[in-house]
């Protein structure tokens, strides 16, 4: 095995890891900052040790308990921490006398309270969005800066400022490491499911393109996802963004051409969705569903659903969608979602029925500027015969588009729906 | 990156795997899909309830199982992870419980990358 083998295989066990080891150690110092530069440590001596040694057995023991001697040492030589010295080293000589056994179950953490704990802090809403996204896949994913930098498409040095900044704010404000109070839980969980989501979306709206750092952001996001599902399996919300997660990414294989251009849900290659994440997904909505009421995510994923479930675009349960849409109109009212229920209700119950839905939204302050209201309205349109107004409205949403392959779409529809001998635009 | 670990034991002591190793594996199991990693995961019935579907010279030959090879595939796995290391890191611990839990036990597990969309991506 050559080092750079072996430091590989580090960084494959680092990554599998790091998350408990940080979330034990943020208990113990209470400083999610000094937590990780402890961990960081912990990583730099393995990368010594092991490639000589071998991994040992339990290679997260090995990194918190090198950690935590880290952690000792340290505060021996700071005065400043006196207190965290008496804290920790009090943590400390309960542990010593624990059995071998103890210890082991106790750094695994089996009911990943410290893991949750730590999820709940770096996505409290003290943070702006970029500082909790950028604390996330750090600290939970386990990514260097660079590789968030890439991700996000912006400047290493902007990361690594907003990684910084959040962890003074947590400091600062003296945010506790700790489980939100039941009252509280429903808003915090709200905040860490958005901030899972933000990932998601930020990878799926880059799904094509050779760089895929930005891509596989679905992937991390999915895994905080499962992570999640497994530390909270009873909140139907956290198994309802799982499942959508999972239902959406399923598409990702067949919704770009193989020139580059993208490929609309209805005209896809379903041959080519993702049957494993679409089987998981469903499974997860199938919890989602059995633990009680779905909520925003729970709806969105009962959506994918049916064209997950659908084997041809023709077989796609658009009454049953129009319902759904109709619910989700109800928790989490938006003119984007109204939109969709015309799209929907215009498929399930005539042009006519999804036209007077999308003509209500006309007013509407938030989709000023949207050009999916004038292509939808232009569908609807010529679905009616009115293939005039038509191709103004798909004219229209060209011009409203910032992307290219969009506004060719758009424009072909313009121009396929105006009379041949009429003066191309 | 999505891997394939399949699991193929080459010596088997007599008598039914221990209760602790069954244990030890559903709590890695546990643990491998409650950190993301895990997606799908199957043990495999003996391949004399299988059957063999082969062609050779041009023709085809379905045979009944079980097979006549020397090492009988028992089980698969689907990792999600970011590195074949990971992938290699999770089929260790796995192969790992059954050194340790099985006395005598001999087998390999093979770590293969599935295909994704990035193999199929048109040049930028």
């Amino acid at each position: 095995m050559t080092v750079a083998d072996s430091h590989r295989a580090v960084e494959a066990v680092w990554r599998i890891e790091s998350a408990r080891v940080i979330a034990g150690l943020a208990r113990m110092v209470h400083d999610i900052g000094l937590a990780e530069e402890l961990a960081q440590d912990a990583l730099v001596a393995a990368l010594e040790e092991w490639p000589r040694r071998g991994v040992p057995d339990n290679p997260g023991a090995w990194l918190m308990l090198t950690a935590k001697h880290r952690a000792i040492d340290q505060f021996r030589r700071r005065d400043t921490y006196e207190r965290k010295l008496q804290e920790v080293g009090r943590d400390l000589e309960l542990r010593q006398d624990a059995a071998a056994d103890d210890l082991d179950d106790a750094l695994d953490d089996p009911i990943g309270d410290d893991l949750l704990r730590l999820i709940f802090t770096i996505c409290h809403p003290v943070l702006p969005a970029e500082g909790r996204l950028a604390l996330a896949l750090r600290l939970l994913g386990g990514l260097t800066t660079e590789e968030i930098a890439r991700a996000f498409l912006v400047p290493e040095p902007t990361v690594g400022q907003r990684i910084f900044r959040a962890k003074r704010t947590l400091a600062d404000k003296r945010v506790r490491i700790e489980l939100p109070p039941p009252a509280e839980l429903p808003a915090r969980l709200a905040s860490v499911l958005e901030i899972i989501y933000l990932i998601f979306n930020e990878g799926y709206a880059a799904t094509s393109g050779d760089d895929w750092a930005r891509p596989s952001l679905c992937q991390e996001a999915m895994r905080l996802g499962r992570i999640l599902a497994g530390l909270m399996p009873d909140e139907p919300e956290v198994h309802g963004l799982l499942a959508l997660m999972e239902i959406q990414a399923s598409r990702i294989p067949a919704r770009t051409a193989r020139d580059g251009s993208p490929v609309l849900l209805l005209d896809q290659d379903r041959s080519r969705w993702d049957r494993l994440l679409v089987r998981r997904g469903l499974a997860a909505l199938g919890r989602a569903e059995e633990l009680g009421t779905l909520g925003p995510y729970g709806l969105q994923a009962a959506i994918a659903a049916c064209h997950a479930r659908a084997l041809t675009a023709e077989a796609t349960d658009w009454e049953r969608m129009a319902a759904l849409y109709r619910l989700l109109a109800h928790v989490a009212p938006s003119p984007v979602v109204e939109l969709n229920r015309a799209v929907a209700v215009g498929m399930a119950h005539g042009p006519a029925r999804g036209l007077e839905i999308a003509d209500a939204l006309r007013d509407e302050r938030a989709l000023r500027g949207y050009p999916l209201l004038p292509a939808v309205r232009g569908d609807l349109l010529a679905r009616l015969g009115r293939d005039e107004e038509a191709a103004a409205e798909f004219a229209r949403a060209a011009e409203l588009t910032r992307n290219e392959r969009e506004r060719a779409l758009f424009h072909a529809r313009a121009t396929a729906l105006l009379p041949q001998d009429a003066p191309r635009a | 990156m999505r891997y394939l670990v399949t699991l193929k034991v080459t010596v088997q002591p007599e008598g039914p795997p221990p209760a602790d190793l069954m244990e030890a594996i559903v709590k890695l199991g546990q643990q491998a899909t409650e950190s993301g990693a895990l997606l799908d995961q199957s043990g495999l019935a003996p391949s004399a309830e299988g059957a063999r579907v082969e062609v050779s010279g041009g023709r085809l030959a379905v045979t009944d199982g079980p097979f006549a090879e020397a090492k009988e595939l028992i089980s698969y796995a689907i990792y999600e992870v970011r590195s074949k290391e990971e992938a290699v890191e999770w089929a260790s611990r796995f192969v790992r419980l059954h050194r340790d839990l099985w006395p005598g036990w001999e087998g390999e597990a093979d770590v293969l990358r599935l295909f994704a969309p990035e193999d199929f991506a048109p040049p930028a």
